[in-house]
């Protein structure tokens, strides 16, 4: 590995400077894309005709990087890791990736995610499980688990991504990268594979706090095809990055972050609170005044069921679209509903299934007010128990998982009842819209680990100003996946 | 026993004045080419999300305003789930009573058969319509220029007490979109397309009481004003002859059924106890976002006086008879055309006789709009009042409208270039009168003051030589002076 180790602004420098060419980067891509597909299965789709762009005053133009396979690409495969498009080739470019294009950025791959980012293990994608670049039998978890394993794996500076209850930031944080998703509405969601349209966020995994800032410049911005988006031309995410963060006020909160809240603590979680509160005394040395806050735990503890209400009502609604009629293989079956049900019925795995199920359940005129208003009424609860804390915090500073990347043998005890906060805590960031964003802040036998930061919708800058003076003042930037032993 | 028939409306209105689709740029024409008018949207392609056109929410606050609705204080759309091959997302993008939709518990005030009849209006909704499929042989096929056009929901409350005023109403609502200027309201494109609710109840009953209602009955997808009409007569006799029969409650079931035009029936189609749950839902891709006062009074002052209300005024105030009043506030594009032609200062009378007897029959015969003539209503003004002052005659009058029609020229221009001026001056015409006389010395011997069609000769022979311009009422004037000298 020559160059894809290296941060955006290095390789721009070199590729003005003519000390390395776009078509260069984009053979050394396509080789390690080969590699890493071998060992990870991390690629529904590796491009190898990419072609150089001309390099611009754009530090994106001629560098090579990945798009999740959930993003509608003109002429390129996009699957969304699903049987039901197994063979869909669209004919219209999100508007991320086209702003991405425009930068003069170079796709050389599509990767793997749960189906329509409906996971959160990076199992459930159909050409099968994307293993960890750190640990083969271990997971990436997702559902971006294919972009943070080639970041991880230096494939490329960076991959798109996209996040609905925290799909950018834990693969971030199970792969030792930073994962950033920025405020509800900053990019555009035309052209992303919906699952839950008020909780779905694109955004970006990196090696450092900077390239995510530097892509996330070029994929924002207000879209005519997108209702939601806001005009964020005068934020330059790049250019606020200025590493002072004296004065700057974190909290974290007690329910998650104190080991007294826990009963059998593992010897794994007391390692990572320990790395946590490592992170919180650099932060403070940084000038940083940092607080801990109580939040109802009754709130808490809602959380993962809101989540589970509110994004599997959407997305049994917004993938009712999938029958098989205009796109994707046409199922068999006497009339038009029976298609539809063979195509659905081969088409999805079961755990997509089982979500349509409850998403149906939750939605029908009788349950209705019971599970999904409830949910709509938690979600808002949730939301404004962050906003008073943003009222005077800057950011919400909390652990990301209760430790390393799960082994895929132990997938079914994620969801323990003792961390479920602790798992499930980034779907706040969905249901606010907020700005949030993982940087590795240690290891645990040698397995990396992370911590997040959450600030206000439209603190964008703050935040990942934030993020980069913290990641400056620790030793885990621009770390390339070693397997361990 | 005596009943009495409870009859609801949803009367559905697509918008065709917009230019593009209700959540798409796609653009919102009939076409008959299939599938020319659509993009990503239409056909629900992953990725793609629903655009709000401002100019159908704009719309659809005129129709609510027009319908005495109340109007919501943020818009929201909701999403209607089911799965039909005519819905390529499998969800509707439209509006339920809660949260308010564009219009809410209004009224309209309409006439039947010359008397005044109010209905209420429990909500009007803007949605997107579907596609339009054709079932050949063993195939459908789909045509997705039709999906996603803006389509206006009206539900009525069951006010309604037969056909005739269910069918007015309608006639009634036409007019009322057509006049916002939203629909051209044509049934040949379907633009408008109705259910029909119908129930009876004991007429000794009262009516507001919800547990005497009968089993209300759908009828979906009548698309004709005289189907509706139909429809509602034979399904209230099939009512009341099960009453009659004793069968009521095996025979009127809740149940959605079919107009058939051919046999005049209604055709059970399905059971309404397996209706389907829509889970309902706010679409998540569109914002609430708020109707402010000001727009909402912008959109009031650009609401026309309807037909309804200008027939009235121009039977009252221009004293026009009924039946030239309604003929022309029929269209709204001619009754404009009329009041512009009036406030030139024209004679009401006479613009209205020369709209509705030369114009719309001009019209008729060449099938075209008033919008496709070169005449203006200052051409028509000019051209009246050259008639009026005795410029030229009324029968110059009738040539030069149609000349201008044809040869697109102002009137003036073609009274002048083709001198068709009449002569008025008296000088002139005795002159003509006298050389008439001169060269009709026997005749005029013979001149017999008491046959009234003696003079016709000598006017006829004045009109040769100045070919036709001579004013006829001065020169007859003079011609039976000099005669009736002549002969004393």
């Amino acid at each position: 590995m020559k160059y894809m180790n290296k941060s955006l602004e290095e390789l721009h420098e070199m590729l003005v400077n003519k000390e390395v060419t776009s078509k260069e980067l984009i053979e050394e891509s396509l080789k390690l894309s080969h590699e890493v597909q071998d060992k990870y299965n991390a690629f529904v789709t590796i491009l190898d005709d990419a072609k150089e762009t001309e390099i611009t005053d754009n530090i994106l133009s001629g560098i090579p990087c990945g798009i999740k396979d959930n993003y509608s690409t003109k002429g390129v495969l996009s699957t969304g890791s699903s049987n039901t498009l197994k063979d869909y080739i669209p004919f219209f470019d999100a508007t991320a990736y086209s702003n991405l294009k425009n930068a003069g950025a170079i796709m050389v791959n599509k990767t793997v995610m749960d189906e329509f980012g409906m996971g959160g293990t990076g199992t459930t994608g159909h050409t099968g499980k994307v293993l960890n670049p750190w640990d083969k039998t271990r997971m990436c978890a997702g559902s971006s688990a294919g972009s943070a394993c080639a970041v991880a794996a230096g494939v490329y500076p960076y991959a798109t991504g996209s996040d609905t209850g925290d799909s950018i930031r834990k693969p971030a944080a199970y792969c030792g990268i930073v994962g950033y998703k920025p405020t509800y509405g900053m990019i555009s969601r035309y052209g992303l594979f919906p699952f839950a349209s008020s909780l779905d966020h694109l955004g970006v995994l990196t090696r450092n706090v900077k390239d995510a800032a530097i892509v996330v410049d070029e994929m924002k911005g207000i879209d005519k095809n997108d209702m939601t988006t806001w005009d964020s031309s005068n934020i330059h995410l790049k250019d606020s990055l200025t590493n002072n963060v004296k004065g700057k006020k974190l909290c974290y909160i007690k329910e998650i972050c104190d080991i007294n809240e826990y009963d059998n603590p593992s010897e794994e979680l007391k390692m990572h609170f320990d790395n946590f509160f490592k992170a919180i005394d650099k932060c403070k040395e940084l000038g940083m005044e940092v607080e801990e806050v109580s939040v109802d735990k009754t709130l808490l503890n809602a959380l993962a069921s809101v989540y589970v209400v509110i994004s599997c009502a959407e997305a049994t609604s917004n993938m009712s679209n999938l029958t098989g009629t205009i796109f994707g293989p046409r199922g068999e079956g006497k009339d038009w509903f029976m298609q539809v049900k063979d195509y659905r019925t081969k088409g999805f795995s079961p755990l997509i299934k089982r979500r349509f199920v409850i998403g149906s359940y939750v939605l029908q005129a009788k349950n209705q007010e019971r599970y999904f208003r409830n949910a709509q009424r938690v979600r808002r609860l949730l939301v404004d128990a962050w906003k008073d804390l943003f009222k005077k915090y800057d950011a919400v500073i909390l652990p990301v998982s209760s430790g390393p990347a799960k082994k895929f043998d132990e997938d079914k005890e994620i969801l323990t009842k003792e961390t479920i906060i602790l798992e499930e805590h980034l779907q706040i960031g969905n249901f606010g819209g907020f700005p949030s964003i993982t940087i590795p802040d240690g290891f645990i036998n040698n397995l990396p680990v992370a911590l997040n930061i959450t600030g206000n919708c439209y603190d964008d800058e703050n935040v990942l100003n934030i993020a980069y003076a913290l990641e400056n003042s620790m030793e885990y930037k621009n770390q390339i996946a070693k397997e361990v032993e | 026993m005596a009943y009495k028939a409870m009859i609801g409306l949803e009367m559905h209105c697509e918008f065709s004045e917009t230019n593009s689709k209700v959540f798409s740029s796609a653009r919102n024409s009939y076409s008959v080419t299939p599938n020319e008018n659509i993009v990503p949207y239409d056909m629900g392609f992953p990725g793609v999300l629903p655009v709000v056109n401002k100019k159908a929410v704009e719309y659809a606050l005129m129709a609510s305003l027009a319908t005495n609705c109340k109007q919501p204080e943020y818009m929201y759309f909701e999403r209607k789930n089911y799965y039909y091959p005519d819905m390529p997302k499998n969800y509707q993008i439209t509006q339920e009573t809660k949260p308010i939709p564009v219009g809410i518990y209004g009224y309209v005030d309409y006439e039947c058969n010359g008397e005044e009849k109010r209905v209420r209006i429990n909500n009007i909704h803007l949605e997107e319509d579907a596609a339009s499929s054709d079932h050949l042989y063993d195939t459908t096929v789909i045509d997705y220029n039709r999906a996603g056009n803006p389509l206006l929901e009206l539900v009525t409350e069951p006010d309604f007490r037969n056909g005739e005023e269910a069918e007015s109403f309608l006639e009634h609502m036409r007019s009322v979109y057509q006049y916002l200027g939203v629909s051209e309201c044509d049934t040949k494109k379907g633009h408008i397309r109705c259910d029909v609710n119908v129930s009876i109840i004991d007429e000794s009953l009262d009516e507001e009481d919800p547990s005497n209602w009968g089993t209300k009955v759908e009828m979906k997808n009548v698309n004709s004003f005289g189907g509706v009409r139909e429809c509602i007569k034979y399904e209230i006799k099939r009512q009341i002859k099960a009453k009659e029969n004793g069968t009521y409650d095996t025979e009127v079931v809740q149940e959605t059924r079919r107009w058939d035009e051919e046999t005049g029936t209604t055709i059970s189609m399905r059971s309404k106890v397996d209706a389907v749950d829509y889970k309902y839902f706010v679409e998540p891709n569109i914002p609430k976002y708020k109707i402010t006062k000001e727009w909402l009074e912008q959109i009031r002052s650009s609401i026309p006086e309807f037909a309804y209300d200008r027939k009235k005024r121009y039977i009252n105030e221009y004293g026009l008879s009924e039946y030239d009043a309604t003929i022309l506030v029929k269209e709204k594009k001619n009754s404009d055309f009329f009041e512009e032609t009036v406030k030139l200062g024209t004679n009401p009378k006479e613009a209205c006789n020369w709209i509705n007897g030369m114009l719309l029959s001009y019209l008729n015969t060449n099938m075209i709009t008033i919008d496709d003539i070169f005449m203006t209503p200052d051409m028509l003004r000019d051209l009246i009042k050259m008639i009026d002052e005795k410029t030229i005659s009324s029968k110059q009058g009738k040539d030069v409208f149609t000349k201008c029609l044809e040869q697109k020229k102002e009137p003036e221009k073609i009274v002048k270039d083709e001198g068709m001026m009449q002569i008025t001056d008296e000088n002139k015409i005795e002159e003509i009168v006298n050389e008439v006389l001169s060269e009709n010395s026997e005749q005029a011997k013979d001149y017999d003051p008491s046959n009234p069609k003696a003079l016709d000769y000598f006017i006829g022979q004045i009109m040769k030589k100045t070919r036709g311009k001579a004013n006829p009422s001065i020169a007859s004037k003079i011609m039976k002076e000099k005669l009736d000298n002549m002969n004393k």
